[in-house]
Formats: C-alpha cells, structure tokens, sequence
C-alpha cells in the first residue's frame, strides 16, 4: 500500500510545531516521544504502520479549533482519529502528519427523551450513548460490531452500520447534527435536534466523508424506544441459492425482520470448531431476528416459519429462551474469532445486490481454488453487506499481498454485479486504489470538490478515499 | 426545454447562455428563481425494480403516480410518504419522482422510516457544467465516496439536475389502523403525541389538527391489534379508531395539508422540536397543523409574519415560506454555513445558472 512521501519541510520542523501545539493545549494534551507515538502507528489495519509527527488529545471543541487552526498555518496534514477501530485505515497517520485524537471528549451533553435526541461530545464510545439512554427505555440504533471501542467520531466519519441496520438505518439516517470544526480552525453546526435538513444538506455530505472535511467534536443522535422484545431463529440450507430466495420471500412478505445474517459453509465450520454453537453441518445459514412483544415476535416467526418450510430447509430452529437465543447467535458473534484462530484473515465488506448473492459466492469459491486461500462468508443478507474473511499467514512472504490481490477482484466483482466496493467500512486507505472501478474520473471530480470547499489546502486526513495519482495535484498543489 | 435523454440534457445545461429554472412537474418549486425551464419529463421511466430486494431506480422525469402504480402491483410502496402539494399551492401539473427527491419531500411516516433523502440509494446528476455524475448505486449500505445522494436531495436544482434517482422501498402493510384522539386541548394532545413516539409501539404517524389527535400504527394484523390496545391504554381520552382505507384517508389529509386547501393566508412550514410546537403556534396566533409528534407545523397566518416567525424560533429549528407573498422563502444561514453553500454552488454551477436566486 502506497502513502505519499513526507512532507521533508514538515519533518525538519517538528521542534517547532510541536512547541506551538504545546502552547494552545494542556501539557498532557501533546504526544511527541517516539515510544509513546507508536500507540497511533495504525488502527485495526494493522497491516500498515507508520508513526506519525505528533499526537493531540484535545478536550474541547475550542482546543479543536485551535490545533487544526494552527496546523493550517503550518501547512501540517492532520489525520483525525476515534478510537482506531477502522478496518480500512481510516486513521493510519503519515509521519508528517499530526493525529488528532478525540478520545478524551467524551461527555453526554444533553439527554432529551420528549424529544427523542441525545447529544454527546463525538470522542464517547458508541455502546456507552445507549447505555447512557438504557435507564429511561431507549437506545442508539447502529451497532457496528466495535460497538464497544468504538468511536461515535469515527462512526459519523466512516457512516457506521451493522447487523440492526436493515430495520434501523446506518448512521447517517440516526445523525441529527454536529459541531464540525474545518481545518482552519473555523466552527459549523450543522442540522440539529429538529432532524429536517434546512437547505442543502451538509450534514449529509459530511458524514461519511472520511474525517476529510472537518472534524466532528460534538453530536446530536437520534434515540429510539427499545423493542419490548427480540428473538431470533436459525434455517440451514443445502444450498446458497435456496438459501438466498428464502431471504428475498421474507423481505416481499412484507415482514421487516431486524437482521438477516448469512453464513456460508467454511465459516459454518470454522466457528463450530472454535464456538460449538451446535449449527447444523450445511451449505448456508440464516439467523433471523425479528422484534416486538411476545404475541408479535410470535406471529412473525410463524410467518418466516411457513416461507422457509416452502424452501425445504435442511433445518429450522426457533429460540424457546435467552439462552437458546444466545446460543444461536453465538456462532454468528464467534466467526470473525474462529477464523482468527485459523490464521491472520482480512475482512472485506462489499455490498450485491441481493438477487446476485449465489452467482458472486460461486465466483468467490473459484477464485479461492485460483488463488490458493480460503475463504469464508458472513453477510448481512437483509442488505447484500458481504463480510469475505480470507485467510493468509503474514510470515509467509507473498501471501499479504495474494490475499490483498483476492480482495481486490471480489471487491471488482462487487462492482461488476452493480454493488459497490464498501458497505460499512469505510474505503480509507484500503480500496482508495478501486475507486475507479466504481466510479469514472468526473465522478470523483465532483466528490473532490467537495472538499474542495471544505478544507481548500487538502490538509485533513489528505491521502485517504480517492487514489494517490487522483488527488495529488489537489494535494500536492 | 423538454430534453428526452440524459445526453440531450447534458448538451442543453452546457450550450446554454441564459440562466435556467429546473423542474420537473413544477407542483411543488419554490422560491424565485427565473430562467429558460429545462424540465426532466421526457427523461421516464423504470430502469430497475427489484421487489426481492426493495429496490428502484428510475428516470428522474418518471411521474410519482407512475411510479406508485409500479410499487403498488407488487405490494410495495415508497416509505416516506411523499406529499402531493397540489392542493395547497394551487398547482396544476404532474409530480415527477426526481423533484420529489430534489425537494426532500416526506410525509407523515418520516417519524418512522425517515426522509425522502434516507430512502435514497443512489442518483445520477447534470452539474451546471453540462458534467454527468453519478453517486450511490443500487444497494442499500454504501459508504464508498462521499455521500452526495444526501447533497443533491433538498438542493432544489441548484447543485445539478437530477437525472436518474434510486430507492429503497418498503412493502405495504397487511393493515393499518389510527387512534384517533378528541377531547385534548393543545397542549395535552400533542402531549399524547410525544407520549406515542416514546413508546415501543413503533407509531408510524403522529399528527394533530382540528382538535383531534392521530395516531397511526402498520404491519402484521395482530401486532397492529396489539399496539392499538397498548397505546389506548397508555394515552386514554376519547378515542375511536379508524382502520382500512378510513386510516389511510385521515393521513393523506395530514400529508397533503388538507385542512388549508383553499383558505386564504400565507403557509409556512416549520421545522421544530417537538416540545415547543404548542409554544411557537399559540405566540404566532394560526391555524395550525402538526405532524412528526409536533416536529413539523404548519401554519397558516396572516401575510406578512416572516420576522415574528424567526423571533419565536429564534434558533430553535427553521422555517420555510411554502406559500405567500414578500419576504425570503429559506431561512437565512449562518455566515459560516453560507460559505460553504455559497462554495459548493460555485463549484457544481460555476456559471451560477441552475435556478438561481431560489434558495437564497
């Protein structure tokens, strides 16, 4: 993976930037030893590490401004970070860059249940915003898997889903407003707790966009009334197509069940070596959750049973209690673990259409036997989100890169059955070279205006989402 | 200018030396904007419906009852409810989907489900260059690239022309049923609003006028059934219930204003929080009527209440001046907003032709 050459000038002047970023912000605020940058080499893609100049941890929205404010003058690029969870290299720093971390903002600034908003500093974790909500009945509805580390920073940055999204919407349907500081140091809310966007819609455009137009330091979310109840059930197929029209007569019988997830048979596997869920030895397997009160979730998993039946599954199991509830989910929760215990894996999340699910897994399974890696399949089938975990050792010399090559023609493949390359994750560093096999060169041209308009000088987080060669004379210029 | 394909439409945004006015049906433009009109109606029709998959996409120029009567014959509807605005801005014409989305319309379900700019998945645009851009897709989780769906969504033509648009779209439900609520003044009626929306009950319409409280609930017959019978509990008064199509007749009164057909008076729709919708009508002195729990108001008042609209505001949420004479119709922004608008008009039109002056 390619990053830009250091700024030389940069570098040499790090006395003195660090000097002035000590001069705006408490002591403790400014990281500069080399032992103690290593903790922001990366995120959660580990493969590329790089230190970066500097480290901030401002605790304010005013010391937000005033760090990018004088990182501006500088001419120094800053990389915005949650809490590094980022699988696509979100917050991967270049040495000349300086990490502004927001994980000591994290404050519940407002909590309104009339209203139904909350308003946090952007540094809280996202599990915590709905454990702050829990007492009075609601909660946060995207649930990236991180959940629990991650940031809501990074959730805005990256429009965050997860498993609930197919009932719920992903973040940018839960964002109700922000405080953006823009990389000269200038403070914007945008939106607001009312949630109707007031003309063009920046609130729109700025999540999701990568931590490339400004930093979010505090946000109003929108919280929802918790379901009295959920269960899920388990349906095991022969076969990935049966599988698949199963999920597609779900979805038309007008049934919106919370989460449909999908796994293939090598993942099956995988996670019943390492989890012993108890999951049937099959091709494909759908865990299905539906909501409501017992009556409810009773009338819909009697209609999800009548649909799957009509699909002659190899099995249909319903969850009689909490812990059978567990317990199916338990596998599901333990596959990215299970196959972590089979080697190093990288995790892709291209988004198909639905219809092409059998086609793309048939496709995938011959690529796997080309390139001589396995390769298992979780899916958030509701929505088409695929999750191919391939494994690949990283001692052994060629295999990061075959297996980097294998993601890059699944995620090709993606595209060409008119998905696109990332669902949840983000593009980053990681897919920032695929972007034009999605998108055409005024396609991103006017992506890049965008920022553009927000940060003009390409200082804020400058080598991510588009490739180096497109955006290079912007950053360069 | 009536172009028939997206290339035509291209050609004429690029070849042009006049400003222009964008629009598709022109049932629900507004602002004061002047130009040459370039409309999307010859750009029509279904690319794609996937039924299995919830999704659409379609010419921009498609007709929005067209595009109903294609959801409708496979049990399918689009979620948020858009509004026809017909009736309360005295329009003739034909809505097209592409201005329902270039408006960010959204009726009463938006409570629920969200906007018309949430169900979104994916657009094609004409830049004021006469550039072709497309952005999003097809499929539901996307993240690649900048969202610039949610850019074009309620920018009324004034960062491209839209020329193909995508949704997610939802089945209909097996039945519907509304709580309806008398005997509640202001205050307490919209109360059992808020009440509703902070319950598990998934309320997927809460709306107040003429002295009545409506409450709607969707889905499986039985959850319906069971969800009526909670909320009557938890909100008492006078209650009867309308099921069906009587339902579904009380909310297309609310989505489409229908209280304020033909009366006379400027309307302004206002974007609040809920709380404070009793507090901003009773200091305006209207007619009045609530949807999204109290988030939303219209008001119908006498001409000339733009000042006295922003002062009872005051920050809290924004106002639009749907209907009415003098006076800007979009609230002013922020200085530091409006730069960076003023920004991204400069360079989507660089030519400041795409129906300008309309939003300010």
């Amino acid at each position: 993976m390619q990053m830009p050459e250091p700024d030389g000038g940069v570098l040499a002047r790090k006395a003195r930037i660090v000097a002035l970023l000590r001069a705006i912000l408490p002591p403790d605020a400014v990281i500069d030893a080399p032992e103690e940058l290593r903790a922001y080499e990366c995120d959660a893609l580990t493969a590329y590490r790089c230190p970066p100049l500097a480290a901030v941890l401002p605790r304010s929205t005013a010391e937000v401004s005033a760090v990018l404010r004088t990182c501006w003058e500088e001419g120094v690029p800053v990389v915005p970070r949650g809490s590094g969870t980022s699988l696509a290299g979100g917050a991967m720093p270049t040495a000349d860059s300086v990490i502004l971390g927001v994980a000591r903002m994290n404050a519940v600034l407002e909590t309104d249940y009339e209203n139904r908003f909350i308003r946090v500093q952007s540094g809280r974790t996202n599990l915590s915003v709905s454990g702050a909500v829990e007492a009075e009945g609601f909660f946060y509805a995207p649930d990236p898997s991180s959940q629990l580390a991650c940031a809501i920073a990074g959730n805005i940055a990256m429009n965050s889903g997860g498993a609930h999204c197919l009932k719920y919407g992903v973040t940018t349907n839960n964002l109700l407003g922000v405080t953006l500081v823009q990389m000269d140091g200038t403070v914007v809310t945008l939106g607001g707790p009312w949630g109707e966007p007031c003309g063009i819609d920046l609130l729109g455009v700025v999540c999701g966009s990568e931590g490339q137009l400004g930093v979010v330091t505090e946000a109003c979310l929108r919280i929802l009334p918790k379901p009295e109840g959920a269960r899920p059930v388990l349906v095991g197929f022969n076969s990935n197509e049966v599988a698949g029209a199963c999920v597609a007569d779900v979805i038309r019988a007008g049934i919106l069940p919370v989460a449909i997830e999908f796994m293939d048979r090598p993942c099956i596997r995988a996670t019943e070596a390492f989890a012993k869920a108890g999951y049937p030895d099959c091709e494909a397997l759908l865990i299905i959750e539906v909501e409501g009160s017992e009556a409810e979730i009773g009338e819909q998993l009697s209609r999800i049973r009548q649909i799957a039946m009509a699909h002659d599954p190899v099995e249909f199991r319903e969850a009689a209690d909490e812990d059978q509830a567990r317990r199916i989910w338990l596998g599901r929760k333990s596959a990215f673990g299970a196959m972590g215990q089979i080697n190093d894996y990288m995790c892709l999340d291209g988004t198909i259409p639905v219809s092409s699910l059998p086609h793309v897994l048939k496709r995938i399974g011959e690529m796997s036997r080309d390139f001589g890696l396995d390769v298992g399949n979780v899916f958030h089938a509701g929505d088409g989100n695929m999750h191919p975990l391939i494994l690949f050792d990283a001692n052994k010399p060629g295999d990061l890169e075959r297996c980097e090559a294998f993601g890059a023609e699944i995620l090709k493949l993606c595209v060409e059955v008119g998905g696109c390359l990332t669902g949840e994750h983000g593009v980053g560093i990681e897919k920032r070279d695929l972007m034009a096999v999605q998108f055409t060169g005024p396609d991103m041209e006017a992506q890049m205006r965008v920022k553009d308009v927000f940060d003009p000088k390409w200082l804020l987080n400058p080598a991510k989402v588009f490739p180096l060669a497109a955006s290079a004379p912007r950053r360069t210029g | 200018m009536r172009p028939k394909t997206e290339t035509e439409l291209a050609e004429a945004i690029a070849g042009t030396r006049t400003p222009l006015l964008l629009r598709g049906g022109g049932t629900r433009t507004l602002g004061h904007a002047v130009g040459e009109v370039l409309e999307t109606g010859g750009l029509a029709g279904v690319e794609l419906y996937e039924p299995g998959a919830l999704t659409l996409v379609v010419r921009a120029g498609t007709p929005l009852a067209e595009v109903e009567r294609v959801l409708a014959a496979e049990r399918q509807r689009l979620a948020f409810e858009p509004p026809d605005l017909r009736g309360l801005l005295g329009r003739e014409g034909v809505s097209t989907i592409g201005g329902v989305l270039a408006a960010n319309a959204s009726g009463p379900r938006r409570v629920q489900v969200g906007a018309a700019r949430d169900a979104a998945l994916g657009v094609r645009f004409v830049d004021g260059a006469g550039t072709v851009v497309k952005n999003g897709g097809r499929v539901m989780k996307n993240v690649t690239g900048y969202d610039l769906v949610k850019l074009l969504a309620g920018s009324r033509g004034t960062l491209g022309m839209l020329t193909e648009v995508g949704f997610k779209v939802q089945a209909l439900p097996e039945a519907e049923a509304t709580l309806v609520i008398e005997g509640l003044d202001r205050e307490a009626g919209l109360a059992a609003l808020r009440r509703a929306l902070g319950s598990p009950f998934d309320v997927s319409g809460a709306a107040r006028h003429s002295g009545r409280s409506l409450i709607r609930v969707e889905g499986m017959a039985g959850s319906v059934a069971y969800r009526l019978g909670r909320l009557r509990a938890l909100l008492g008064g006078e209650v009867t219930v309308a099921e069906g199509a009587a339902s579904a007749a009380l909310w297309r009164e609310v989505r489409d204003v229908v209280p304020f057909h033909g009366k006379p008076g400027e309307v302004w729709r206002i974007a609040t929080l809920p709380t404070l919708a009793a507090e901003v009508v009773a200091r305006l002195e209207g007619q009045a009527l609530w949807d999204w729990g109290g988030g939303l108001v219209w008001l119908l008042a006498e001409h000339g209440r733009g000042a006295e609209v922003a002062a009872t505001l005051a920050g809290r949420g924004h106002a639009t001046l749907v209907r009415g004479e003098g006076g800007p119709v979009f609230p002013p922004e922020a200085p530091e907003v409006a730069a960076l608008v003023a920004g991204l008009k400069a360079k989507f039109d660089p030519r400041g032709i795409l129906n300008r002056g309309m939003m300010g």
